[in-house]
């Protein structure tokens, strides 16, 4: 081989400009393999949903989806409003105020998949069990929420998330 | 048997267990190869890392792809303007398959000029046709997946091939097709086999491989190995030459991806299939040219059919039609015009399956079939015994006949 | 001397199989040669003209949209021809968009949003023809890529109406076309002069709205062109620097070769 004659040097770096040219190359084809998994235009132009929580009695729950995922909407009693605020927060797992998780109180807004490992808890009928504390309870491994959706009891590391939404006007939320 | 010396712990470790390193040592570092081997050489392990380009960005368009005759166009269109960088992954794979194509003919006609079909290397050679067969058979059901125009047309005439077939020919088609005319099923089983026949040829190419490591690589001079002088290993030397090869290659290929992506396709294949209206000029892709071109000179379906699928065979059993001792092109005058006029006719074979079967162009198409025939099945046996060949140097390292067949011993002055 | 000669052959080789494969589509080609236009989208450097891309879409909004649908186009894509997302969801909102189940089962029209694709004139195809006098005017998302030389044939199509020459009788409900292939056409000549007011104030020629129609409708067939063609320059320098730098490797790894 080569190396031991004259000009070891510039050779060298001949080589080690090409073989670093290959890698950039490389690595600069690779992105486009790897980016074309994330969410495609078409998917991500859809990431937003309106409803009307108007038609929500006090009491009911209704899903809907956002970005392929269940979301709760469940207007909330005053009892289920008192008994979520009335927790010491350094009790919780996931230590949140009620205030944080609900614009308007009395419609909670969140999205309805366990922390732990992704089912749908049960709870948004009056006929599901709900848990302890009366919020939902997740039938796969056991995680209890409370009527603020914060994980109370089982294996879930954190409380049921709250998506980004806003009032459009007095009765229609955007989520997304 | 000793194996090489690896430096690192670890590789020891795993070399012990499992000898991967040292295969590799073996095939790569210690694998005599011809130190003569011009540039016609590199389409081998080129068109090893096309199909390689094929397979990624093949996996890659299937995540995307929807293989339902009333979703399949539209799936594509999603690719080509919704999935991030879907375009660019969809046009290097349907140029790829043009390219592949480009890599693999040159690869065989520099297999014909050098003679690397003969003995000893005659199922190397019949494991390349092979290859090419499934090649043909994985780019014609891939190009039946966007459900364009001339993916539907192209299906339904290509099946209907099978129809020439007496007796069991419609019912072959049938089976073909999964129904009374190419549609969903067919669509679906396509798109199956699609994904299936390139890890074949993967297969096959491991075979075709192993069947060229046990001589080693023909060379220019078309005579063997004698000794270390005539050979150095394929690696660092042909490695960094292929690697120079896949440059060029590259560069082409971007140019091609990037400025004309659609100059090989058929607009035709824009418009979604539409089983009521065949396109006014169906023409296959170019690749597939020369044999349709073969398939209308005979103006009987079932010897037309016959005729193309022969024009594959013959290949099969070149290695024993052609019994010239003599394998480099270079040292038999006659055949080395021979080669020339053949080729030029495969040219024109080509040009012709893309013209319109009428007039002057259906009299072309005849007499270009019958010489590519005469080509193997007479002339090459002929040539065999009337053919005086020039002398063959010594040895790869010491030509006879002076300069101009050293290879690379010129090139760095 | 199997190096710099040799490689040249095979580059060669490779060539002539490029130019090999164009021909056939070539062939397929019409009988009528097409005029080539200037096109600022043309070449490796091409672009599109943002102003010509705003005035095509308002001819295929004012004109053509009456007859022709625009399947693979969203409202969103609109982005490309230079409007902000506030003109964007104006825009969607002008257009009645079908959505549903509601809640009572029914199927209602609502405002687009940027999301939504551009509705089709027609319900279906059957629709379509039965408006037409049995023709079905064609999708128009992908007619740029769906002819050869796509964008010369469209302008031509769009300029070459006019009086059929004598001898040639044009059938009833027909027009004739110099560039149509068979020179009768279902569609009659859409565009005519001041046919559409430029909201840039562009005076609105058949030229002109050819142009500017011709541009909208390449930029519809293939959103993606400017992206493609700036990324295949610098791809094609990269490779050719790094092949350059590659042939310098293999010479310095050949030296000792004799």
């Amino acid at each position: 081989m080569a190396e031991t004659h004259e000009g070891a040097t510039r050779r060298d770096f001949i080589h080690v400009a090409s073989a670093t040219m290959g890698a950039v190359g490389a690595a600069c084809v690779a992105w486009p393999l790897i980016d074309q998994m994330n969410p495609a235009a078409d998917t991500l132009a859809l990431a937003t949903t309106e409803f009307d929580v108007s038609g929500v009695e006090e009491g009911m729950a209704v899903t809907i989806v956002w970005r392929g995922k269940p979301v709760f909407v469940r207007h909330r009693t005053a009892k289920e409003i008192e008994e979520a605020g009335a927790v010491d927060i350094n009790d919780l797992p996931d230590p949140e105020t009620d205030g944080a998780r609900a614009a308007k109180p009395e419609m909670l807004v969140l999205v309805g998949v366990c922390t732990h490992l992704g089912c749908v808890p049960l709870g948004q009928k009056a006929t599901d069990p709900r848990g302890e504390w009366g919020g939902w309870f997740c039938p796969c491994h056991g995680s209890h929420y409370d009527t603020s959706g914060r994980i109370r009891k089982g294996p879930a590391p954190t409380n049921l998330p709250v998506p980004p939404y806003e009032y459009i006007s007095d009765t229609v939320i955007r989520i997304g | 048997m000793s194996g090489p010396n690896f430096s690192n712990p670890v590789v020891r470790w795993i070399d012990h267990r499992l000898p991967v390193f040292t295969f590799m040592h073996h095939e790569m570092h210690e694998y005599p190869t011809p130190k003569n081997l011009n540039y016609w050489w590199n389409f081998g392990s080129l068109a090893g890392i096309v199909l390689v380009i094929m397979l990624l960005t093949g996996i890659i368009l299937a995540m995307h792809y929807t293989p339902h005759v009333d979703y399949a166009f539209q799936s594509v269109e999603r690719i080509m303007r919704d999935v991030n960088y879907g375009w660019l992954i969809r046009y290097i794979h349907a140029n790829g398959a043009s390219f592949f194509f480009i890599v693999v003919y040159i690869h065989i006609f520099r297999g014909l000029y050098y003679g690397s079909y003969k003995a000893p290397r005659e199922l190397l050679w019949m494991l390349g046709v092979v290859i090419l067969l499934l090649m043909m058979a994985t780019a014609f059901m891939g190009y039946v997946l966007p459900w364009g125009q001339m993916s539907f047309w192209g299906a339904t005439v290509i099946t209907n091939l099978f129809s020439a077939l007496p007796g069991v020919g419609e019912w072959i088609v049938t089976l073909l097709w999964g129904g009374f005319s190419v549609d969903n099923p067919t669509l679906n089983r396509f798109f199956s086999l699609h994904y299936l026949l390139p890890f074949v040829i993967v297969g096959v190419v491991v075979l075709h491989i192993v069947a060229l490591h046990r001589f080693g690589s023909n060379n220019p001079l078309g005579i063997d190995v004698r000794g270390k002088q005539d050979s150095i290993p394929f690696h660092p030397y042909y490695t960094v030459k292929d690697m120079f090869g896949l440059g060029v290659f590259l560069t082409i290929f971007a140019a091609v991806v990037f400025f004309m992506p659609n100059a090989m396709g058929h607009p035709d294949n824009y418009i979604p299939a539409n089983p009521l209206v065949t396109p006014a000029h169906i023409v296959p892709e170019w690749y597939f040219l020369p044999f349709y071109a073969i398939l209308r000179a005979v103006p009987d379906k079932l010897l037309g059919v016959l005729a193309m699928f022969a024009a594959i065979a013959v290949l099969f059993i070149l290695p024993w039609l052609d019994r010239s001792p003599v394998r480099s092109a270079t040292f038999r005058p006659l055949f080395k015009i021979f080669f020339w006029i053949f080729a030029a006719n495969c040219v024109l074979l080509t040009y012709l399956g893309g013209k319109p079967a009428e007039g002057i162009y259906v009299i072309l198409s005849r007499l270009a079939t019958v010489y590519y025939f005469f080509h193997f099945l007479i002339l090459l046996p002929g040539l065999s015994i009337f053919e005086t060949p020039k002398p063959l140097p010594r040895s790869i390292s010491q030509p006879v006949l002076g300069s101009g067949t050293a290879g690379a011993s010129k090139e760095n002055s | 001397m199997m190096g710099a000669r040799g490689l040249l052959t095979v580059a060669a080789a490779a060539l002539v199989s490029l130019g090999l494969t164009a021909a056939p589509a070539k062939a397929a080609g019409n009988a009528v040669e097409l005029p080539s236009q200037n096109w600022s989208f043309a070449g490796i450097f091409g672009t599109f003209d943002r102003g010509e891309l705003q005035r095509g879409f308002q001819v295929y909004k004012e004109v053509c949209a009456g007859c022709h649908s625009l399947d693979y186009i969203a409202f969103r894509n609109l982005a490309d021809l230079g409007f902000n997302e506030l003109e964007i969801k104006a825009i969607a909102a002008e257009y009645e968009v079908q959505d549903g189940p509601n809640d009572d089962g029914e199927m209602f029209d609502r405002p687009g949003l940027p999301a939504d694709r551009f509705p089709a004139p027609f319900a279906n195809d059957n629709a379509a023809r039965a408006s037409n006098g049995g023709a079905l005017p064609p999708d128009l998302s992908l007619m740029v890529d769906a002819r050869p030389n796509g964008a010369n044939y469209l302008y031509a199509l769009m300029t070459g109406y006019g009086d059929a020459p004598s001898g040639v009788t044009v059938a009833e409900g027909m027009s004739y076309n110099a560039y149509f292939p068979g020179h009768q056409i279902a569609m009659p000549a859409p565009i005519a002069d001041d046919g559409v007011e430029y909201a840039d104030g562009t005076k609105a020629t058949v030229d002109q709205q050819a142009r500017d129609i011709t541009a909208f409708l390449t930029w519809a067939a293939e959103p993606n062109l400017e992206e493609r063609k700036r990324m295949g320059v610098m791809a094609v320098l990269f490779l050719l620097v790094m092949t350059g730098l590659l042939y310098a490797s293999k010479r310095k790894i050949w030296a000792d070769v004799h």
